[in-house]
């Protein structure tokens, strides 16, 4: 798309460098740990090493009495004021900290606050908790048996594990098409639990003042508001009152969805704030950010696909067990306990489909936190792109014409699926053939062909995946009751400067560049003088933050509509600045001319000017809007991923050598930014495929709870990612876009998957589960007789 | 991740330190790069009352040819001996080494001599060490003393230095002609230790046969390995294929891997095998045998 707008004014189109990009380049950002305020104590938390136990004492005698020591918090201290235990975002439960048991290893078990952060690390060393441990869960197949302890026996009528049963779809219909089918393939898979480890850890400063009655809580929240809503709904009956909560979210060091929920450690620190009077921080350390912070995935699926014998697909059923962990922590809207999984037909035109989901309790920290995943996304689109594979090798049809075959053609957009989403707009073969022509797909099979023969092993692995996201049309979509809108506050100066202020909260996504260049393209105003502020609930509107590729899609479009509703106003000042009737005026970017008389004209500067010195009679002065954008439907970006693998025969090390990703976000505000969500998303959807996971051993005991072991790829591990762009605007956003933060993370990992199955599809080898390490793949390769 | 409190002390001269050492004991730790020493203390599960710093100590970084050695000091950093032209062109194996620790930020600070003091069996420098025939040198109380690399690594953590030493120096002979070696390591990722490395340095006689082979293992059991078998086995042998397969069948042998994050036994001892052969193999080529 060619800009409208010149590289001075820099509307969309425009890869303006992010204009936040200085302050964090010189180490100026301002994250919650740089903040320092006067008289502040330091709160550090005692954890359980235990993941099921009964707590029969807790003994604060000596920690007490480390020099700097001045209180320890328990559950019992909470419960005089009943906060020991919160809601979740799903209206589940979850303790702050425990009086009876506590239920995963690395819980919250007591806090305590000092005059130093040292002091309250010694203080932590020094409390004595007599634990006795019961009867763990682990495994969310045998929580679901009959004879599985109970684990949430703090809920009454609680008899089993399950959290939710959930289902979508068509189950006899999709049932009678299977036993129709000609061919019908089934595969399980694991999507292992993960962790977002965003660099910068949870923490916060809580602030209450005592003589104003004002709690002020500095914190790493992607969704201040929410958070400030909940406060005062849990904590109503203290005497916090929403008028007087302030959330302040700084810049934040990485959210991925980690920093939606409310954790433990925020609530004691206000409860300390508030009995002290004085500000408490706490601030993580990357082991307990690590080991109990909200994780992701943990998806136990199992996929099933119907086709004729020439490869059209005909119904599609998945079966999946979800572990939530000890509570459904999930942010997910209200309505989805499983997020958006019914994505899970895919690119595809898919007649028949059923898809159910049981959510489980463990003894695991809670799970199920939208991990750069658009709520559940990025599973579904593990499961079909892979299953989809898994048919191809069952047909030995190119798993290139089989997803040609299935796709959606273009003219059935807006494209009603089975399990019930109407999908906006989209070309799905044009962005396939892309990815095909840009890594030369028929050579590399013809050189796979040759290196077969001569027993190297190489494979081509394709996703060409579709995502759902911009939550979301009110009708549907709520978190805790509020509605999912966003906002934009737009203000404009008597000089022509604009203040705009969102109910989002950037972690690194650029927003202060992109919305600035969306108020640039609707007005005319450059975007390098609009300043764009998020995070704090005292100035910004309400909205339901940045999550799930929400900002662009939502509050983005509360941008653009918001300026819109400027440009009204700005009309009706030119035609009088200008002694002309408002039919006779036109706009183009920054002015409105008369018609047929171009130099009679006024700048959307001199406009702006008048509305406070010369604004017409009867007429309000200023020139500001607000608008709360509820979607009429949610966007559907999509993309084409082909990755080239090369394995090592005697170690079983995977290596991407290509790696060609063609996205399709819709119209585009700024392509470098877009690179960069991409570039950093397909690096994040490596990871799981390759490199990380977090398990369990029978006790409950976290394996890999440090970077020691859980393995953050870097720029040594990737490819050079090849990225390419097809462009279909969503017909019903008012740009056009679509959202990209979440697409490289969904696409990438079975992309990877299929190429390592493909490699060794000549074996027999019809899956493997991520992360593929090297021992997983010797083992298949000794099993084979094919290892070095 | 908040160490426990501890005194900290920066003597600038090495008198000083061994004073310091002497006065403290058991209750003392001789701080170098601190890339290991401080995540033991961070992570509480080490505890020290008295932290010697000796890099304010002059004179314990080179790395130089002299005599019959290449002496590299004590408090060397990684990064000089991965950025030494030297390294680079006579001690290939070191090259490879340095290169493949941690990462560049732990390279800048982390030194040889805390890599081998260590004792980690997870550390990459002890192979190499075994492989060339090294030896250390420590200064105590009473003067320096020359401990061969095969007698210092005595156990998990465990080293033959005493508490009131400083290794203040390593030497490696001095190779002769038609020497190569190579160090391959088999990690999950950039910065990880090994799953399993070796360290193989070979010399070739005039007629192509083996003359000396140095083979070591790293992070393979509880100790690093030095692979005395193979090591026998090749000497006088042509290093043809079949001979350096058996040589890392018999290295692997020598080996006693535990299960961890990194990979089963089985798998750690069949790495450490294709690791050793593949070692050998370009050890042998840069020998100038192919
Ligand atoms: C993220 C990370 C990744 C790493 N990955 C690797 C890797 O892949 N391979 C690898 O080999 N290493 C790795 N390391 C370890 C790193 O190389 C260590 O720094 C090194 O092993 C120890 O050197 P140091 O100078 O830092 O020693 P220190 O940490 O200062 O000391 C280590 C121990 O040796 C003793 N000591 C040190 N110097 C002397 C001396 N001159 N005389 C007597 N005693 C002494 C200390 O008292 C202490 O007990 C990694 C470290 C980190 C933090």
């Amino acid at each position: 798309m060619q800009p409208r707008t010149t590289p001075e004014v820099g509307g969309m189109g425009h890869s303006m460098k992010r204009k936040e990009d200085p302050r964090f380049i010189r180490g100026k950002g301002n994250y919650v740990d740089d903040i320092v305020l006067p008289g502040m104590l330091w709160m550090d938390i005692v954890r359980s090493p235990f993941a099921h136990a009964k707590i029969k004492s807790i003994n604060t005698e000596k920690a007490l009495k480390v020099p700097g020591v001045l209180a320890v918090i328990t559950g019992e201290t909470l419960a005089k004021y009943n906060l020991h235990w919160m809601p979740t975002l799903m209206s589940d439960t979850q303790m702050v900290l425990p009086t009876e048991k506590v239920m995963y290893q690395a819980q919250e078990v007591a806090a305590v606050i000092a005059t130093s952060r040292y002091a309250a690390a010694d203080g932590v060393d020094a409390v004595e908790v007599d634990y006795e441990p019961l009867p763990v869960v682990v495994d969310p197949f045998k929580a679901l048996e009959p004879n599985a302890p109970v684990l949430r026996t703090d809920k009454k009528d609680k008899k089993d594990n399950r959290i939710f049963h959930w289902e979508a779809g068509d189950r006899a219909g999709t049932e009678k098409a299977f036993a129709e089918a000609e061919v019908t393939v089934k595969q399980d898979l694991y999507i292992p639990r993960i962790h977002v480890a965003s660099i910068e850890t949870c923490g916060c400063i809580a602030d209450f003042d005592r003589v104003n009655g004002k709690l002020t809580v500095y914190m790493t929240t992607q969704a201040p508001h929410a958070i400030r809503t909940v406060f005062a709904l849990v904590a109503g009956h203290v005497g916090l009152s929403e008028e007087r909560i302030r959330i302040v979210s700084p810049d934040i060091g990485g959210g991925f969805g980690g920093k939606v929920p409310v954790y433990p450690g925020y609530v004691i620190a206000v409860a300390a704030s508030v009995v002290i009077g004085k500000p408490v921080k706490w601030i993580e350390d990357r082991m307990e950010n690590l080991q109990a912070d909200s994780f992701a995935r943990d998806y136990h699926i199992t996929a099933e696909l119907a086709a004729k014998k020439d490869g059209t697909i005909t119904a599609l059923r998945m079966k999946t067990l979800a572990d939530h962990g000890y509570t459904d922590a999930a942010a997910n809207p209200s309505k989805f306990p499983a997020g958006l999984f019914s994505i899970c037909t895919g690119s595809y035109d898919v007649k028949k489909a059923f898809v159910e989901v049981d959510g489980v309790y463990t003894n695991k920290p809670p799970g199920g936190i939208a991990y750069r995943c658009s709520f559940r996304v990025t599973e579904a689109v593990h499961a079909i792109e892979r299953v989809t594979d898994v048919l191809a090798q069952q047909l030995k049809m190119d798993p290139a014409e089989l997803r040609m075959k299935n796709f959606i053609p273009k003219e059935k957009f807006p494209y009603k699926s089975a399990l019930g989403w109407e999908y906006d707009s989209g070309d799905y073969p044009a962005a396939l053939r892309l990815a095909m022509d840009k890594i030369g797909y028929h050579a590399l099979r013809k050189e796979q062909a040759e290196k077969r023969a001569r027993g190297e092993l190489m494979g081509i692995g394709i996703s060409s995946f579709t995502e759902i996201l911009g939550a979301g049309p009110s009708k549907q979509f709520d978190i805790l009751g509020i509605k999912m809108f966003d906002s934009c506050e737009l203000r404009i100066h008597p000089t022509g400067k604009a203040i705009a202020r969102f109910g989002t909260k950037s972690q690194g996504q650029g927003h202060e560049t992109t919305y600035a260049q969306i108020i640039a393209e609707e007005l005319g105003i450059p975007a390098s003088a609009v300043q764009v502020e998020e995070g704090d609930t005292d100035t910004a509107p309400y909205g339901l933050g940045t999550y799930a590729s929400r900002s662009t899609p939502v509050a983005g479009a509360a941008g653009a509509l918001a300026a819109r509703k400027i440009r009204e106003k700005a009309k009706k000042i030119a035609a009088h600045l200008l002694e002309a009737s408002e039919e006779d005026l036109v706009w183009e970017t920054g002015k409105f001319s008369v018609k047929g008389a171009p130099s009679r004209s006024k700048t959307i500067q001199e406009i702006a000017f008048a509305a406070y010195t010369n604004h017409p009679p009867g007429m309000e002065a200023g020139l500001e809007a607000v608008n709360y954008y509820d979607p009429p439907n949610l966007t559907f970006p999509f993309g084409s991923y082909i990755c080239v693998v090369d394995i090592d025969r005697g170690t079983g090390m995977v290596k991407i050598r290509r790696f060609v990703a063609v996205d399709d976000c819709g119209n585009i505000i700024n392509p470098m930014i877009v690179d960069g969500q991409i570039h950093g998303g397909l690096t994040m959807g490596m990871a799981p495929a390759l490199l990380e996971e977090i398990s369990y051993d029978e006790n409950g005991n976290i394996q890999g709870g440090s970077f020691m072991d859980y393995l953050l790829p870097t720029a040594v591990e990737s490819p050079s990612w090849e990225t390419y762009k097809t462009v279909t605007p969503s017909p019903h956003h008012p740009l056009g876009a679509k959202g990209v933060g979440e697409s490289a993370t969904v696409g990438a990992p079975p992309a990877i998957a299929n190429a390592v199955v493909d490699a060794l599809a000549h074996l027999g080898v019809k899956h493997v589960d991520i992360p593929i390490t090297p021992e997983k793949v010797w083992r298949i390769l000794k099993e084979k007789g094919v290892a070095e | 991740m908040i160490p426990a409190s501890f005194d900290y002390h920066a003597p600038g001269t090495l008198p000083e330190a061994l004073a310091l050492l002497s006065k403290y004991g058991d209750d003392a730790k001789v701080l170098s790069g601190g890339q290991s020493l401080l995540p033991l203390l961070k992570l509480r599960l080490g505890q020290t009352g008295h932290l010697i710093d000796i890099g304010r100590i002059p004179g314990l970084e080179y790395i130089r040819e002299e005599g019959d050695f290449l002496r590299i000091g004590g408090r060397t950093r990684e990064s000089a001996l991965e950025s030494s032209d030297l390294v680079r062109t006579r001690y290939p194996i070191l090259h490879d080494t340095a290169k493949v620790i941690a990462d560049p930020l732990v390279r800048n600070m982390a030194t040889v001599g805390g890599n081998l003091a260590h004792g980690d069996p997870g550390n990459d420098h002890p192979a190499t060490m075994l492989a060339l025939g090294a030896q250390v040198v420590a200064t105590g109380p009473k003067g320096e003393r020359v401990i061969p690399i095969e007698q210092f690594f005595l156990g998990l953590f465990r080293t033959a230095l005493r508490p009131d030493e400083v290794l203040t120096e390593i030497q490696i002979p001095v190779p002769p002609a038609r020497s190569g070696g190579a160090y391959l390591k088999l990690e999950r990722k950039v910065g990880d230790y090994a799953t399993a490395a070796a360290a193989a340095q070979v010399t070739l006689g005039s007629g192509g046969t083996v003359e000396r082979a140095g083979l070591a293992l790293t992070n393979v059991g509880p100790t690093p390995i030095k692979a005395a078998d193979a090591e026998k086995f090749l000497a006088g042998k042509r290093p043809d294929a079949a001979t350096l397969g058996e040589a890392g069948q018999r290295a692997a042998k020598a080996a006693s891997p535990s299960a961890d994050r990194r990979g089963s036994v089985e798998y750690k001892r069949e790495m450490a095998r294709v690791l050793a052969t593949r070692a050998l193999r370009l050890a042998v080529e840069r020998a100038g045998g192919r």
